[in-house]
This record gives structure tokens, sequence and C-alpha cells, in this order.
């Protein structure tokens, strides 16, 4: 993937995209390899990790679940949403359930604000999900995963 | 004959389920042996009748929403590929008032073509523009944009066409356009609308930018929490490239323009230009000190262009009508027209593009229909999570950049939230800071400290302790991060603060 991508001006990101579409997470062990493909330091490639919400350095679960924090959907009860998503998969954001199936986390507006509050499930994007709705579409995904 | 059937691809669409209907659909044209071809266009942006069918019949396409499978048998029962009667049936789509009384400019096409055909596209208009382009000179070009009063439709506001003569002006040989496709702000989706929609007049546009200054490389910055959006415009890109629109010889002229997408990692800050210039370049997103402005020293220190995805789009329909066409639209310096995003605790949420001047009330009551839940709309938040919140009392208030500016508010992108009276506005002073603090970039110290310490001294406000002493703490506070920060982030997170002061105090004294 290096070899493939380094000649790219600006590689680093797309490089993160990669490993982490390819392994789930950005291992720790990666960052020394990487700056020694790049021609950078450690530190730069650790600093770019971290910066980004998106990179994660540990495994997560086999799916994310992200449920959106920002205005429009707390216009329209994501807080009690996240209340109830929560004590539904028995987390906290950041945090994988006991069965490794699900991570969940915030995230800043997925510009589904008209049909708010949204729920986004790896690339699949959820609208006015209600906590009935969310236990419906929780009963789905844990008979497909 | 063949009868063709929409159904949108839309994000916001399919979050309401419009692909298992789009499945359902297939599944009947199977069994009934149909002569159906279902196209997957974009969204009208009426999202409140999505996942939305539409049919085209001899007299025009009509519209049937919102749908569920369950509802799919009993349309084709009921004869929708002739446009018949149903009881979901809502006429002719361009006749909904909601979508007659608008004037689509940027989203003429938007809803109505098969976003990644580049035939579907031309033959409704597109690459007229691009054709116009060519036959001009660069300075023609610039000036062509400069005098249709166009405006970034980023948030800034900065008149395009100045940047735009400022890059033409650097003797550089390499230069770049990039669009600024890091839609963060929330209750905006414009832009992840059009990408998803109309892809290839984002496309031409920068196509256009490209010829217009010299540039031969361009990069969409697309936020990562958009896939639906990359999708699109990968397979836009790819068709563009492969009819020639796109490559080492646009429409046989010789000249060379290339485009790639580049994917964010979900950072705010990376919205804000600098920052996604360094973020391009595979760095930390933290922000650059101007000067040197991007326009002279930008992506790989080269001159480059920063535009927003709206923008660029509403390049085209200047070049190919002229200036004075897009002029025409607007009021004062407010030129052309505006996607405005309604969105939130509203009854019709969508997308309403019309010329500048239409008040907050006629947005909020006309299209909006007034809340989602019932109850009195009592504040709305205006260009994103640094904008100003507005009361009642305000919203006869014209949407432009100078109005909204005189009463303190800002238009930003074009989004407006709306929040009925169960809100809580010290809640939403204490997020505004929050949301701050979460994402800042950790450059400068007023952004970065300065949020921190705003959600604590609004969290003792709330606890109501010592009252006076910490509002006046926190005015101070809104007044240096307001002063004192390198970029709007931790310039302007006070505006929803203050905002929420001024016009909803009693929320700060419970």
């Amino acid at each position: 993937m290096v070899a493939a991508l380094r000649s790219r001006p600006g590689a680093l990101l797309e490089i993160l995209h990669g490993v982490q579409a390819e392994l789930g997470y950005v291992p720790p062990a990666a960052v020394p390899v990487l700056a020694a493909e790049l021609n950078l330091s450690r530190a730069e490639v650790h600093g770019v990790v971290t910066f980004y919400h998106f990179f994660r350095q540990a495994a997560g679960g086999k799916h994310t679940v992200r449920v959106c924090q920002a205005e429009a959907c707390q216009s329209m009860g994501a807080e009690k949403l996240t209340e109830h998503v929560k004590t539904a998969l028995g987390v906290d954001f950041h945090e994988t359930t006991a069965d490794g199936r699900f991570t969940l986390e915030p995230v800043y507006c997925l510009g589904n604000c008209a049909c708010s509050p949204a729920v986004m499930r790896d690339g699949d994007i959820f609208g006015r999900v209600s906590p009935e709705r969310f236990d419906e579409l929780l009963g789905e995904w844990r008979k497909d995963s | 004959m063949t009868v063709d059937v929409y159904v949108s691809r839309d994000a916001s669409a399919l979050s309401l389920g419009a692909e298992a209907v789009a499945k359902a659909i297939a599944a009947e044209v199977r069994s009934r042996k149909a002569d159906v071809r279902l196209i997957r266009n974009g969204s009208r942006g009426m999202f409140w009748l999505e996942p939305l069918i539409e049919v085209s019949t001899p007299a025009g396409r009509v519209a049937y929403g919102p749908i569920t499978p369950k509802d799919v048998p009993g349309l084709f029962d009921a004869g929708f590929l002739t446009g018949a009667k149903h009881a979901l049936a809502l006429g002719a789509t361009e006749e909904i008032p909601y979508f007659k009384s608008q004037q689509r400019l940027t989203f003429a096409r938007v809803g109505i073509t098969d976003p990644v055909s580049v035939a579907d596209y031309v033959a409704n208009g597109g690459y007229q523009g691009l054709r116009q382009a060519l036959s001009m000179s660069q300075a023609d070009m610039v000036q062509a944009v400069l005098d249709s009063g166009l405006r970034g439709r980023g948030g800034a506001a900065f008149p395009t066409g100045i940047k735009w003569k400022t890059v033409l002006e650097q003797p550089t040989a390499q230069k770049y356009i990039t669009c600024n496709a890091d839609e963060g702000d929330s209750g905006t989706f414009a832009d992840r609308m059009l990408m998803e929609g109309d892809p290839l007049v984002l496309i031409e546009g920068m196509t256009i930018a490209g010829l217009a200054v010299g540039a031969t490389q361009g990069y969409i910055y697309l936020r990562c929490e958009y896939p639906h959006a990359y999708q699109a415009l990968q397979e836009a890109i790819a068709a563009a490239y492969k009819a020639r629109y796109l490559g080492t010889d646009v429409m046989g002229s010789g000249r060379r323009f290339d485009l790639e997408v580049r994917l964010g990692a979900g950072a705010y800050i990376c919205g804000e230009e600098t920052s996604m210039l360094e973020s391009l370049e595979g760095k930390r997103g933290e922000i650059r000190v101007r000067p040197p402005l991007p326009a002279i020293k930008g992506l790989f220190g080269q001159p480059t262009i920063v535009n927003n995805v709206i923008t660029l789009a509403s390049v085209p329909v200047i070049l190919a009508k002229g200036a004075q066409f897009y002029k025409d639209f607007g009021t004062g310096k407010s030129r052309g027209t505006l996607p405005i995003q309604l969105a939130g605790n509203i009854k019709q949420g969508g997308l309403v593009e019309r010329a500048f001047g239409l008040t907050l009330k006629e947005l909020l009551y006309d299209y909006g229909g007034g809340s989602a839940s019932g109850r009195p709309i009592r504040a709305v938040q205006v260009g994103g999570p640094l904008g100003a919140y507005i009361p009642a009392s305000q919203f006869d208030v014209a949407v432009d950049y100078e109005a909204l500016s005189a009463i303190g508010a800002l238009l930003g992108h074009g989004g407006i939230v709306a929040f009925d009276d169960t809100v809580d506005m010290a809640k939403m002073a204490r997020y505004a800071m929050e949301f701050c603090a979460v994402e800042s970039c950790g450059k400068c110290t007023p952004c970065r400290i300065g949020s921190t310490r705003g959600v604590e001294v609004i969290d003792r406000i709330i606890a109501g302790v010592d009252t006076d002493r910490n509002l006046r703490l926190l005015e101070d506070l809104c007044e240096t991060m307001l002063q004192g920060s390198l970029c709007g982030l931790g310039g302007m997170t006070p505006f929803p603060v203050t905002s929420a002061l001024k016009h909803f105090a009693e929320d700060f004294r419970r």
C-alpha cells in the first residue's frame, strides 16, 4: 500500500485511511514503518494519527455506530437518543460492546440535518431515529452480524 | 415503451429507506416483466416527502411519496407507471409549491438527472459554461466571475473573482484548484446534496477555475462522514475522464486539468482553508498564520484557489448565461442565489434555492411549515455552530450577508437550525464552547484553553454559583477569544454564546 501511494503528494492521510480500512485501526507498530517509508519523523506520523478523530489506535468492534451530537440533531432529541443508545449497547462513547460487535462513537454532523436525529453504522446512514426506531435497527443488526 | 422511474441515492433519502424502496421496485419490475428503467437520481430536497418516487409520463414527471417498500406493489396495481392516482400521489413534481417557487441556478439539475451520467448532464445544459470558457481569455473568465458578484458560499463571503484574479496574477508554473468539501456545520447539507445529486457541475466549475487561472491539478477535500458523496464523486470523475472532459485534452482544447478526491478524517477545523491545505498535504490540520494568503502561497507552497463546493458549482451557470444573468438575482451586495438549508426542528426540512432577500419568517413558516414538534419556534441558529442564535422577535430579518450582519448574526453556509420552546439556551451556549474544545486544533491559546474555561464558567452559571460574577467573566472570556484567536473557530465560538446571553438571558438565571 505504501509503495502504491508513496509517490503521491501529501500521501500520509491516504495511507492511514488505507491502513485503517484494512486492519480496522492504525496500530502503534505501524508508525515507525510509515515514518521510515515516507521519510518523516515518528513524531510527525504519530501527530497526524492522533490529530484526527477518525483514526483509531486500538482495535474496535466489528461495526462502528456513530450518533450525531450536533445542534440540528439536538433540536430533535439527540441527547435522549444518545442516552438510550448507551443503555441499549451497554457502553459509553469510544467503548466496544462485550461481544465485540459494536463500537460507539460520537459524530459532529452527518449532513442529515433535515432528518434528525441521525445515526450511522459503518457506511449506512439512518434518519429520524427515535429510541424505538433504534431498537428495531439494533434487532436487525444483531441478526446480520 | 420504457418508463423511467426515479428513486434518489441522496444520503438523506437513503437514511429514510430509499434503498429498500428501490429494491422493492426492481423486484416488482422483474416479477411483472414491466419495461422500466430505474434511475438513481439526487434528491429534490423535500425531505419530508422522501423516499420520493418519480415517474416520467408524457405530461412530465409525477411524484409519489413518502413511500415504504410495502406501498410498492399497490403502486404498480394502481398503475403508477402511467402516473395514475394513488393515496400517496403528489402530482407533477415541479408543481409542488415548495419546489415551484424556487429559483434553482446552482441546483438546476439536482434531483432531475442521473448524477453520474455525462450524457444526461450535457442533455440538461451541462458543460455549456466550460464550452463558453474555452472561447474566452483567462482575464475575461476571471472578469465574468468578478462581475457576477459571486461571493464565497462557504461562509466567509469573500468575492470569488478577487481570489481568482490574485491567483491568475502569480507568475508561478504550478498552481492548484482546491474545493473545500469539509461541510462540517450542523444544519448544512447543500454541499452533500450537490455532490451526490450533480457532481458533474462541481467538476465543470473546477475545470473552468483551472483554465481561468492556469492550474492543471484540482483536489476535492471531502469529509469522511460523507461516504455517499465520495462514491458519487468517484463515479462522476471517472465518467468525466472517459468522456474527455477531464485529463490531458479537455473538450479537445489541448488543455489539461486533472482532478481527484481526498478524504478528511473527522476534524471540523479542516473546513478552515489553511487547515484544509495542511491536511491535503498529509499533515495535522493545524491552521496557518496569514499572510501569506493561499492565493499566493497555498497548497505545497504554490498559488491556490480554495473555494467551497457551492461557490465552484455556481461558476458554470455564470459562464454559460453571463455575469449579468447571475447578478440580476439578489439584492445589495448579496448577488445571485443562495441554497438555504432548513434543518433541525422543522416540519418541512430541505433545500430552498432562492435569490437573496427572503426573510427568516418566510423560510421557517412558508417553506418550513413551522416546527416539527408543533410547538412554537423559539430560536434559530443560522450559519452553523459558530453562528448566532436569533430570537423569534427578529425573524423578519432578510437572509443576506448584510442584513444578518446588521443584527450581529452571520449567514455562514446558509444552514438554518430551528429549535422549539423546549430548548435550554444556556445548554446550547455550553455546547458551543464544548464543541470548540473538542475541535480546536490547539495552535492558539484563546481557542484551545478559552473553550475549556468557557465550559467550566457556563457550568458554574447553570449551577447558580456566583452568577453575576461568572456572567461578567464569560463575557470577558468571549471578548478574549473573539479578539485573540488565529482563526474563525476560536474567533466565532463567542457568537452563539453571546447571542444566547443577550436574547435568552432568562435561561442563564434559573
